[in-house]
């Protein structure tokens, strides 16, 4: 899960990273109301999104009129696709200088790596492109981690300036602690700042948590934003699936992730010869596939206006078929009336002879039972265009 | 002859008498594997009944400790069903007690636990397979995981994959060939074997002629892949890359399969394994075709 600023700002003073906290604001009064108390202020769009300052999300507020304004310009505003629901009011900082500093999960290595430039800030990605040898990259073991000696290690190699290492150093120590112990796979500050009287701050954050981690970690669920989340994709989350909205018009229920991907390919190629229909989304229901979790995620995919089709593609591993057809015959039963559009279904694997038989005695007449995955990807492409 | 896995080895599973221990123990010994017995700490000195292939009754030992079954049995090799909370001790257990493989089969293991256990790896003489992963078979010979030993036979296609279902759904396609070994690796962003392990394995591997490797979205496995194939594999490589539609910044399911800026798309792998010579298919169909011809020119 990405965190928004201000909640990756709460993290970072939880674990002593030097931040200045802001006002969070959801109306444009409240960030006046913020502005009257903290004087110039920066009005900063609060999304899950990078960009946000040449999107127009991020204006300086010399009075609380100015806050009121362009907070009432920067909520609502998309930025790549995601609606700003609030902003955060922070106060302007004087800024001598900007820095760079991540620690992140370097998966080609399988360890981490502390990217850090004293030439750094915004323009961090030019800068990396231009001057690769003013960005330090710096390998972290995962079995020894970052103490005080690699922090000194990392602080003289990105070469901070002299007057700011002991300070540099903590902020390390910090970072890493945010990092390890809140199970991150990124951290990033960018910009860390010098600011008047040598003072060094994280004027921004950016952190992804590790979901799988979730367990560990009770506080977590609150950095959860319902706010954005697609309504149907939120339906699907309550009853645990995984779920992702798209803009086509074929329903797609797989079992397994690399499959289920491999089926959003194989749609959209045969929807090329069918008006160019694309999937409607992308649900794994995982190797269980019982009659519930088929009702749950067929509920999820005919609730979506867009959908005119559904493909139900599943090889039966360790789930036989015959629990599959069954849960499609029970899910249809379970849905009764709800149910209104055609589904194509295509079984392989673990007893599928027995799985297309209970199909094929149901007889059901919104279901159709193709062999292969691409004949059953054509007919459902070719009925998803023929219902528009 | 195969990889990581045959009839010899010696399974001993962590977690047997939990509820996927105990159902995929039973496929194990039905796939012909000899599973020897099994971990938990709770249980040792119990032991827990089951039939193996020939249908007679076998009553395996629980342990202790991954040391204490590998003492008593000579086991080589350990697949772990144990709940994600526990996993990282878990492999760190059978690390420790010098098991030459250990797969990992648990799904949602936070990935600094796995980074911890890949470094601590180092210098070890343990290969780990997983985690989130479907396992290792080794068709007529053994099951160390929970791939479907019904679907394929043996034969000389080796196959790598990332994806499960992907795994089977290709075992399916060219089930009239057949596997020398069928590994999946895992979607998780960091893994213990990599597809670069598993096609020098069977580079190395006298009974593979040919080899189907199935990446997906997310990373840069599969372009450091085609740099090692191009360096390195004189055997035939076909390979599938899922995701080519998948929207730019969605996750979608495995956490490795995440998609982000130009790089670790499916179209940019797929570029990469071109330029290596590799035959890269459209959809698993169009894969298993150019694996056939490839067979059927031999």
């Amino acid at each position: 899960m990405d965190l928004m600023e201000y909640q990756a700002k709460e993290l970072f003073a939880a674990h002593g990273v030097p931040v200045t906290a802001g006002v969070v604001a959801t109306t444009p009064e409240e960030a006046r109301a913020a502005a009257e108390q903290l004087g110039v202020v920066v009005v900063k769009a609060q999304v899950k999104a990078g960009g946000r300052g040449k999107a127009g999300g991020v204006k300086l507020a010399r009075t609380p009129e100015e806050a009121e304004q362009h907070a009432s310009a920067i909520l609502g505003m998309e930025i790549k696709g995601l609606t700003v629901h609030r902003v955060l009011i922070a106060p302007a900082a004087s800024i001598e200088e900007e820095y760079y500093f991540s620690f992140l999960l370097d998966r080609a290595n399988r360890r981490y790596l502390c990217i850090a430039s004293v030439e750094g800030g915004v323009e961090i990605e030019e800068v990396a492109q231009t001057n690769p040898d003013a960005v330090k990259q710096i390998p972290i073991d995962p079995g020894t981690g970052v103490d005080e000696a690699k922090a000194r290690e990392i602080v003289a190699e990105a070469a901070f300036p002299e007057a700011l290492r002991d300070q540099a150093v903590q902020t390390v120590l910090a970072l890493w602690q945010v990092f390890v112990s809140e199970d991150a796979t990124l951290v990033e500050v960018n910009p860390l700042a010098r600011l008047a009287g040598d003072k060094l701050e994280a004027l921004d954050g950016k952190v992804s948590l590790d979901d799988n981690a979730d367990f560990r970690h009770e506080t977590h669920a609150q950095f959860e934003d319902e706010s954005s989340a697609d309504p149907l994709e939120a339906k699907a989350k309550e009853k645990g699936l995984n779920y992702v909205k798209l803009d086509g018009s074929v329903g797609i229920i797989g079992n397994g992730a690399g499959l289920v991907m491999s089926t959003l390919d194989v749609v959209a190629y045969a929807g090329e010869a069918h008006g160019g229909v694309t999937p409607a989304n992308f649900l794994d229901i995982g190797g269980g596939a019982s009659a519930q979790v088929m009702a749950d995620g067929l509920d999820v995919i005919l609730n979506d206006a867009q959908v005119k089709s559904v493909f139900v593609n599943v090889f039966g591993g360790i789930t036989s078929c015959d629990a599959v057809a069954n849960g499609i015959v029970g899910a249809l039963d379970i849905l009764g009336d709800d149910a209104t559009k055609p589904l194509v279904v295509r079984l392989d694997g673990n007893n599928v002879d027995e799985g297309r038989r209970i199909l094929d005695e149901r007889n059901h007449p919104l279901v159709t039972l193709v062999d292969t995955m691409d004949g059953a990807a054509d007919k459902a492409a070719e009925l998803a265009h023929a219902a528009k | 002859m195969s990889i990581y896995l045959n009839s010899e080895s010696k399974v001993i599973v962590q977690g047997i008498t939990g509820g996927e221990g105990t159902k995929h123990t039973a496929l194990m010994l039905k796939a012909g594997t000899q599973v020897v017995g099994g971990v938990n700490a709770r249980k040792a000195g119990t032991t827990v009944s089951h039939t193996d292939a020939s249908g007679a009754a076998v009553e395996l030992p629980v342990f202790g400790s991954v040391k204490e079954a590998m003492e008593a049995t000579g086991a080589d090799v350990s697949v772990a069903f144990v709940p994600p909370a526990f996993t990282k001790d878990a492999c760190l257990e059978a690390i420790d007690a010098g098991i030459g493989l250990l797969v990992v089969i648990t799904e949602g293991v936070p990935v600094q636990d796995t980074a911890e256990v890949f470094a601590y790896l180092e210098g070890k003489s343990t290969r780990m397979i997983g985690p989130n992963c479907p396992g290792i078979i080794t068709p007529g010979e053994a099951l160390a995981g929970i791939t479907p030993a019904t679907i394929a036979g043996k034969g000389p296609v080796g196959l790598v994959s990332k994806s499960g279902t992907l795994t089977y759904q290709m075992m399916f396609e060219l089930r009239d060939f057949g596997f020398s070994t069928a590994i999946g690796i895992g979607g998780d962003p960091v893994i213990g074997t990599t597809h670069i392990d598993a096609l020098a394995a069977f580079e190395a591997d006298p009974d593979t002629e040919a080899i189907v490797m199935i990446g997906e979205i997310g990373g840069d496995a599969e372009e450091r892949a085609a740099d090692y194939i191009k360096a390195n594999v004189t055997k035939p490589v076909v390979g599938y890359v899922a995701g080519f539609t998948a929207p730019e910044g969605k996750t979608m399911g495995h956490a490795g399969a995440i998609v982000s800026g130009s790089s670790g798309t499916a179209q940019a792998k797929k570029e990469a394994l071109e330029a290596a010579g590799v035959k890269v298919g459209k959809t698993p169909s169009e894969t298993a075709r150019l694996m056939r011809e490839i067979l059927q020119a031999r």
